[in-house]
């Protein structure tokens, strides 16, 4: 994976841009310790780093916009941070550029229950933001697994997904209004607790685009009522394929689970040694959970089960109490951290139609064995969100590049499948030299007359989402 | 006019174009302020791509909203924004598209719940300004490849480029529905009870208010034993509301939401009609500051109908709230302005997209 070299103007006069940065910011907001600027050398994506040139932790709309204005100013790349969980590298600084990180903006602003939408500093993390409301019986949609820690402003950044998003959608379905900071400072508010908008959808592209266009401050985010009652089922099959199978016919059937998760044997194999869930012991488990009403559960779940029955499940376990329901989950919440147990593995995020998941699964298993590597798979079946992951042994040499590139051509897969390269992680630096596989020039091209239009330096988080070699022109104005 | 059978052929007209372009689905609103060749995308219709099980469709931009309906219906399966029909409103002919539908980000009452037009698209394919296919987004429901292009293309009018195909989520049709009819509530009563409503667990997918028919209707939807226990819920938690009329007849209920989706009350009536789309809480605030002959609430308050006198600019006496008004029926102003940062990225995203501005001049506001 290749950066661009970084700017040796902006370089030489990096006490100067320090300087105009401490001049807006407190003393202990600006970071430029070579030994503490390493704590952002990067995010989730350990396998890239580089030290920023500094790091700046504003405290208000208006300092951002200071910050950026200095920058825009020095010519000087600004990296936004929400809380560094990208798995693709989106937060990963350049040596020129500074880190701008949203951590210390993450107050709740307001809370409107009658107007179905709560407003919050865009450094809160995903997580509190349903805590700020679920006392009083609501919730925030959108549910990353790495909701505990991740921000708001890098869901918006990253369209962040979750388990629940079959029912409730991604975050841009869920994002009313943002306050926007542009690369010269320009503050700007979009939408708010209304809905749509009479002009252009600003805000549907910029969810999503990876802090290239802009800052986000601040946001508005459409709450939820809690539903009555949820209940998990949990059923086993004799093979992956027929469990994607049993996954595309319950779309078909008119059914719409909240959450379809789906592990095959390695997985379980992995989460039985770490959680002891009492999974099952077989091929490939799914875990359907309806919500809403009894009679509402009651119904699906019969239903369910009775499509379950045509695919000959070797397990099927309705949960019966909250108890159940907990344990049922316990192995699926927990696999991410037990495949970590078996060694370093690579996460995929590859979307496929849901009626192509039995052969798409087949395909990566005759591409695992091809290469040597072992795939174990987890991931949301009922929206087509593959999360492969590939295992290997950082320390083999070899081992790694081959791992690249299964990955690379499991995506390339999901894209010949009618899917896409990824589906709730982003593109960042990991999957910027694939995009060539998903877009032709010419869509590219289009993407970027966007970024044109909004920073037309390209200042804002350089080199991710666009291939280098197709951004050059671009990026040498 | 020009009517197009393949996409490579609109590509080609739009390379060739000298002047502007109107472009038009099914011509049934009429593109306000639009001048220009007419340019009909109605020759590229038909499926292209129909997945039942994966809730998708993958649709050519002309094709017949009717014919897109009648394919879904016929898998028991809808579009879930439920977008109006524009015709006896705006007393007008012609067969509504697809792309026309997209174009205009149109959605109906189920938008409190399934979300909008923009929501439910997942792909796009258009002609840009230099008559080059541009392609983005897919067939998904989770896809953040590179920027979202399909939200941008969605209510832009045709002003940045001309829709081709597009893929949207469907989702199936529920096996029933009714609505909790209360009765004579002024609307601020009625956009609490609709607040209330919809800040229950009982998944209300319509919430609406007609003040000139003394009505505030709660749309259920799902299984028929799901319904009935909602019903019985819902009204009891709106019991402070006075006493709820439950509607369950199919037909009676698909006649309320085409009444309320095509704001039939004001179809045979003189006036320009707006839609002013602010938070629910401001819906009554707005009807009034406007000096509304007539005003239909919809999306639980936060979509406000208003008829009011031929040529009237209600903009001005909407300034105090957060939100935005765009003219449906009658001549004149479109839109509320955007702020001037906005309005300015708008103007260099058209000079990017159709530098020889030959979409739709005038489509935008």
């Amino acid at each position: 994976m290749q950066m661009p070299a970084p700017d040796a103007r902006v370089m030489a006069k990096k006490d100067h841009v320090l300087r105009r940065l401490m001049a807006v910011l407190p003393e202990d907001a600006v970071i430029h310790d070579p030994t503490a600027t390493r704590a952002y050398e990067c995010d989730a994506l350990t396998a890239y780093r580089c030290p920023p040139l500094a790091a700046v932790l504003p405290a208000s709309t208006a300092e951002v916009a200071a910050v950026l204005k200095i920058c825009h100013e020095e010519r000087v790349p600004v990296v936004p941070r929400g809380s560094g969980t990208s798995l693709a590298g989106g937060a990963l600084p350049t040596a020129d550029s500074v880190i701008l990180g949203v951590a210390r903006l993450n107050e709740v602003l307001e809370v409107d229950y009658p107007n179905r939408f709560i407003r919050v500093q865009a450094g809160r993390t995903n997580l509190s933001v349903t805590g700020a409301v679920e006392g009083d019986g609501w919730f925030y949609a959108p549910d990353p697994s790495s909701q505990l820690a991740c921000a708001i402003a890098g869901n918006i950044g990253m369209n962040s997904g979750g388990a629940h998003c079959l029912k409730y959608g991604v975050t841009t379905n869920n994002l009313l209004g943002v306050t926007l900071v542009m690369m010269d400072g320009t503050v700007v508010e979009i939408g708010g607790a209304h809905l749509d908008a009479a002009g252009y959808d600003w805000l549907g592209v910029i969810c999503g685009s990876e802090g290239q266009l802009g800052v986000v401050t601040e946001a508005t985010l459409r709450i939820l009522p809690k539903p009555e009652g949820a209940r998990p089922v949990l059923m086993g099959f004799d093979s992956s394929e027929v469990a994607g199978a049993c996954v595309a016919d319950i779309i078909r059937a008119g059914v719409l689970p909240v959450a379809i998760e789906f592990m095959d044997r390695p997985c379980i194999a992995a989460t039985e040694a770490f959680a002891g869930a009492g999974y099952p012991d077989c091929e490939a488990l799914l875990i359907v959970e309806v919500e809403g009403c009894p009679a509402e559960i009651d119904e699906q779940l019969a239903l369910i089960k009775r499509i379950a029955e045509g695919h000959r499940p070797v397990a099927l376990r309705e949960s019966g109490s909250a108890e159940e329901s907990a344990r049922i989950w316990l192995g699926r919440k927990s696999a991410f951290g037990a495949m970590g147990q078996l060694g370093d593995y690579m996460c995929l995020d590859g979307t496929i139609p849901v009626s192509a998941l039995p052969e798409v699964l087949r395909r990566i298993g005759e591409l695992s064995a091809e290469m040597g590597l072992r795939v174990a798979n987890v991931f949301h079946a009922g929206d087509g969100n593959m999360h492969p992951l590939i295992l290997f042994d950082a320390n083999a040499p070899g081992d790694l590049e081959r791992c690249e590139a299964l990955g690379a051509e499991i995506l390339k897969l999901c894209v010949k499948a009618g899917g896409c390269l990824t589906g709730e992680h982003g593109v960042g630096v990991e999957k910027r030299d694939l995009m060539g596989v998903q877009y032709r020039p010419e869509d590219l091209d289009a993407q970027m007359r966007v970024k044109d239009v909004f920073d037309p330096d390209w200042l804002l988080n350089p080199a991710k989402v666009f291939p280098l070699e197709a951004s050059a022109g671009r990026r040498a104005g | 006019m020009m009517r197009p059978e393949t996409e490579a052929e609109l590509a080609g007209i739009v390379a060739g174009a000298e002047g502007p372009l109107r472009i038009e689905g099914g011509g049934t609103r009429g593109m306000v302020g639009a001048e220009g060749d007419a340019l009909s995308v109605a020759g590229l219709s038909g499926v292209v791509l129909y997945e039942p099980g994966a809730l998708t469709l993958v649709v050519r931009a002309g094709t017949p909203l009717a014919e897109v309906e009648a394919v879904l219906a016929g898998e028991g399966q809808r579009l879930a924004f439920e977008p109006m029909d524009h015709r006896r409103l705006l007393g007008r002919d012609g067969v509504p598209t697809i792309g026309g539908v997209a174009a205009a980000n149109v959605s109906g009452p189920r938008r409190v719940q399934a979300g909008a037009c923009r929501d439910a698209m997942l792909g796009v394919r258009f002609v840009d300004g230099r008559g080059r296919v541009i392609r983005n987004g897919g067939r998904v429901m989770k896809n953040v490849t590179g920027y979202d292009l399909v939200k941008l293309m969605a209510g832009s009018r045709g002003t940045l480029g001309v829709l081709t195909e597009l893929a949207v989520k469907v989702l199936p049709v529920p096996e029933a529905a009714a609505v909790l009819v209360l009765e004579g509530l002024d609307p601020q009563a009625a956009v609490a009870a609709m607040s209330a409503a919809l800040g229950s667990p009982f998944e209300v997918s319509a919430a609406a208010h007609l003040p000139e028919a003394g009505e505030t209707w709660l749309r259920l939807e799902g299984f028929a034993a799901s319904v009935a226990y909602r019903a019985g819920r819902l009204g009891a938690l709106l019991d402070r509301f006075g006493p709820a009329r439950v509607v369950e007849a199919p037909e009676e209920v698909a006649a309320m939401i085409r009444r309320l989706r095509d704001v039939e009350d004001f179809a045979d009536r003189p006036g320009d009609v707006w839609r002013i789309s602010v938070q629910p809480s401001d819906g009554p605030r707005a009807a009034e500051a406007v000096a509304a002959e007539a005003a239909i609430y919809d999306w639980g308050g936060g979509l406000v109908w208003v008829l009011v006198p031929e040529g009237h600019d209600i903009r001005p006496a909407l300034a105090g709230l957060a939100g935005h008004a765009v003219r449906v029926r009658g001549a004149g102003p479109l839109a509320s302005p955007e702020p001037a940062p906005l309005a300015a990225l708008a103007a260099r995203l058209r000079a990017e997209f159709d530098p020889r501005g030959l979409f739709n001049p005038g489509a935008m506001g």
